[in-house]
């Protein structure tokens, strides 16, 4: 965790310190930075292994956020782009971010696209890699997210494609990533 | 080299010597005007005793001598030189047959025979499907040809047709009758020996070959009973009666040994039983239990789908509804559907279905689908907890609510909480899963993950042990093909409730007492 924030406090030229913003909900986003000058840094996105049944760390340069929310949200909007084959993700195509904000306890609430629940395949091992996609990438690369609750449309949800409990935020885990030098065992 | 070529001559001239008779033999046997004897004689059972029924073979058909018919049946056979005719006659009815056709007409209606009469010497004979198709026809007693069987059954006897199957599993053994039609029976043990009496007058029984040392080491049967003769190792038996429309009934006989082993989960499953187990009751002598069985998905929400169109939806409910019919037949145990038909269910409707039924095992049922089209293979899950959840679950366990009763006072109340309902019983669902996907294992693919924990929204408010089996792939062809198949569900349904039936018995006095569960 603590490589993952030095990658992105340190790494920057313009590295400033990082803001202690707790961010409220309600709050507008920031206006993003102009593409011109938008520094970026490396970060952690996850994609599916060949096999299907786990999340793959793929290193890749995201856009920096000046602000823990600005960096959620460039996460975010990095992991919904179509990767390039043989890479596949989890999240169904065609979603878009609406909406992320930071609470004080460290929960993210990322506002997704209807497209989320519209183009999911339905089965529940995609649906837990869909999710955790979606939490992993946030909670792995920012240590002070914990917790990810997804909404579609502006609302909570029950499931995306009826497994998957979204009522609640869900914590990081690293149970769905590909970790081969630990155990295959369940974990939690 | 000389050696060996002393050797290939020596080998040459043995397959000579034993081939140049069998040729002769085959060529005697394979001329126009060549027959022999059955390999087993057809017999006519009927309420005056048994006889056999000469018959010869000629090419590809049995063939019956027309003065046999007449003297066995009592039939009358007249040889019409002049039209080319055979007449059968019977109490005032005839069947004419053509010399030149496969045909007999039996008051205008044809029917079809394998061969035209055939004579052989100066005697005429016809097929012995004759007697099954023609002259049954014309009958008045009931008469019946099982050529396959070697019978001629004629009058009103009860000679039921049992075929027997063998199946082994782990420290059990089944042993599955099939009969039609149905007949009353009697399973009784005799030493050593499980006889399955039938109130009949013959059977007409196909035996497995049983090649295991084991629990069954023979099948037989005599005039009226098959007999399983048992191993050492057998120390109990269990027998039930299905149904299997009107006209056909089943028993399966299953086989337990003394000892067998209790189930083990699986390695690094948390939460799982930890030491030994207690030993485990033969046979499951708890009660009736009730299992709630959740057909996944349903009228709007199709889950998955196939390449081909199957829907996850119509496969839960195919497995379902078997799983019910076996778990019902072999445990009689109260089972039922949260859907037995294409409706749409909320999920918390689902676990509180089973709450209200006050189910001792919850079983959701789902097809998987994924991205990677080779992705194939069963699982089953159980609900996982985060950090937050298992401190309201110790929140939730110390917590009792006083409520008035009638008549003054007031009684503790175990209130459990919709959310924290599966917190207290998931070290036996992680027990139910692990022998869920032990006996799956033996029985169809398993996922490289067959054993899981995720925070599956129907497992949550769920107050009884609680797993959900995803039975294979609709995204891979070959699993969407399987899924659709009858042997295959069958498969699945056979190991789901060998794993019900060991879960149960490991588990004497199961459920601990769930008042004011969640609704």
């Amino acid at each position: 965790m603590a490589v993952a924030w030095l990658l992105f406090v340190a790494l920057p030229r313009w590295t400033r310190p990082a803001t202690s913003e707790a961010s409220v909900p309600g709050r507008p986003p920031e206006p993003p930075p102009s593409e011109a000058a938008t520094p970026r840094i490396k970060a952690r996105l996850f994609y599916l292994t060949a096999d299907g049944m786990r999340l793959q760390p793929t290193e890749q340069e995201v856009n920096f956020g000046e602000t823990t929310t600005a960096q959620a949200r460039h996460l975010i909007e990095a992991q919904l782009v179509p990767p390039q084959p043989p890479l596949v993700s989890a999240v169904p195509a065609g979603t878009t971010l609406k909406e992320l904000f930071l609470t004080d306890r460290g929960d993210a609430y990322v506002d997704l696209s209807g497209e989320l629940v519209k183009n999911h395949s339905g089965g529940s091992l995609d649906e837990i890699l869909t999710v955790y996609t979606l939490v992993a990438v946030l909670t792995e690369n920012l240590p002070s997210v914990t917790r990810v609750q997804i909404l579609v449309d502006g609302r909570e949800v029950d499931t995306l494609a009826g497994h998957v409990d979204l009522r609640r935020p869900l914590a990081r885990t690293t149970t769905w990533i590909e970790q081969p030098a630990q155990s295959q065992g369940p974990a939690n | 080299m000389p050696d060996a070529r002393r050797t290939y001559n020596g080998v040459v001239t043995r397959l000579l010597r034993i081939a140049v008779p069998a040729l002769l033999v085959l060529a005697a046997a394979a001329a126009p005007q060549g027959q022999s004897p059955p390999a087993s004689p057809l017999r006519l059972v009927s309420p005056d005793g048994t006889r056999a029924v000469p018959t010869v073979i000629s090419g590809d058909t049995e063939l019956i001598a027309i003065d046999d018919l007449a003297a066995i049946f009592g039939v009358l056979v007249r040889e019409d030189a002049p039209t080319r005719a055979i007449t059968v006659a019977y109490k005032g009815r005839t069947i004419v047959l053509s010399q030149d056709q496969a045909l007999a007409s039996i008051s205008g209606r044809l029917v079809s025979l394998p061969a035209p009469p055939t004579r052989i010497g100066n005697r005429w004979h016809l097929p012995v499907e004759f007697v099954g198709r023609a002259l049954s026809v014309i009958y008045d007693t009931p008469l019946e040809l099982r050529k396959a069987s070697r019978l001629v059954i004629r009058g009103r006897m009860r000679v039921p047709r049992v075929v027997v199957r063998h199946d082994v599993g782990g420290n059990q053994a089944r042993v599955t009758l099939d009969i039609a039609p149905p007949t009353p029976h009697q399973v009784l043990q005799d030493g050593a020996r499980v006889i399955v009496r039938f109130d009949a007058d013959l059977l007409d029984a196909s035996l497995p070959t049983v090649q295991s040392q084991g629990l069954v080491q023979a099948v037989t049967s005599d005039q009226t009973s098959v007999v399983i003769e048992t191993g050492p190792r057998f120390a109990s038996f269990r027998a039930t009666d299905q149904t299997a429309g009107a006209d056909a009934s089943r028993i399966l006989v299953d086989l337990m040994s003394a000892a067998e082993p209790a189930p083990s989960p699986a390695p690094g499953t948390p939460g799982a039983p930890a030491g030994p187990e207690p030993p485990p009751l033969p046979l499951p002598t708890t009660g009736i239990r009730t299992i709630v069985i959740d057909p996944g998905h349903g009228g709007d929400e199709n889950g998955a789908k196939g390449a081909r169109g199957t829907l996850e939806k119509t496969v839960t409910l195919s497995v379902a509804r078997r799983l019910k019919a076996a778990l019902e037949a072999r445990l009689g145990a109260r089972v039922l559907l949260t859907r037995d038909d294409d409706r749409t269910l909320p999920l918390d409707d689902r676990a509180a279905f089973a709450n209200n039924n006050k189910a001792d095992v919850f079983v959701s049922l789902h097809a998987n689908a994924s991205l990677r089209r080779t992705a194939a293979g069963a699982e089953v899950f159980y609900l996982s907890l985060d950090r937050a959840d298992e401190e309201a679950r110790r929140v939730a366990d110390a917590e009792g609510v006083a409520m008035p009763v009638f008549g003054g006072g007031t009684r503790e109340i175990d209130v459990i909480l919709w959310e924290m309902a599966q917190t207290r019983h998931l070290s036996r669902s992680a027990a139910l899963a692990a022998l869920i996907e032990g006996q799956l294992r033996t029985a169809v693919p398993m996922s490289p993950r067959a054993i899981q924990q995720a925070p599956f929204r129907v497992l949550v408010g769920a107050n009884m042990p609680a797993v959900l089996v995803e039975v294979g792939y609709l995204t891979n062809a070959e699993q969407e093909a399987a899924l659709t198949n009858a042997p295959f569900q069958a498969r699945l349904v056979q190991s789901l409730t060998d794993a019900l039936s060991r879960f149960f018995t490991s588990e004497p006095s199961a459920t601990p007492a769930a008042t004011g569960g969640p609704q």
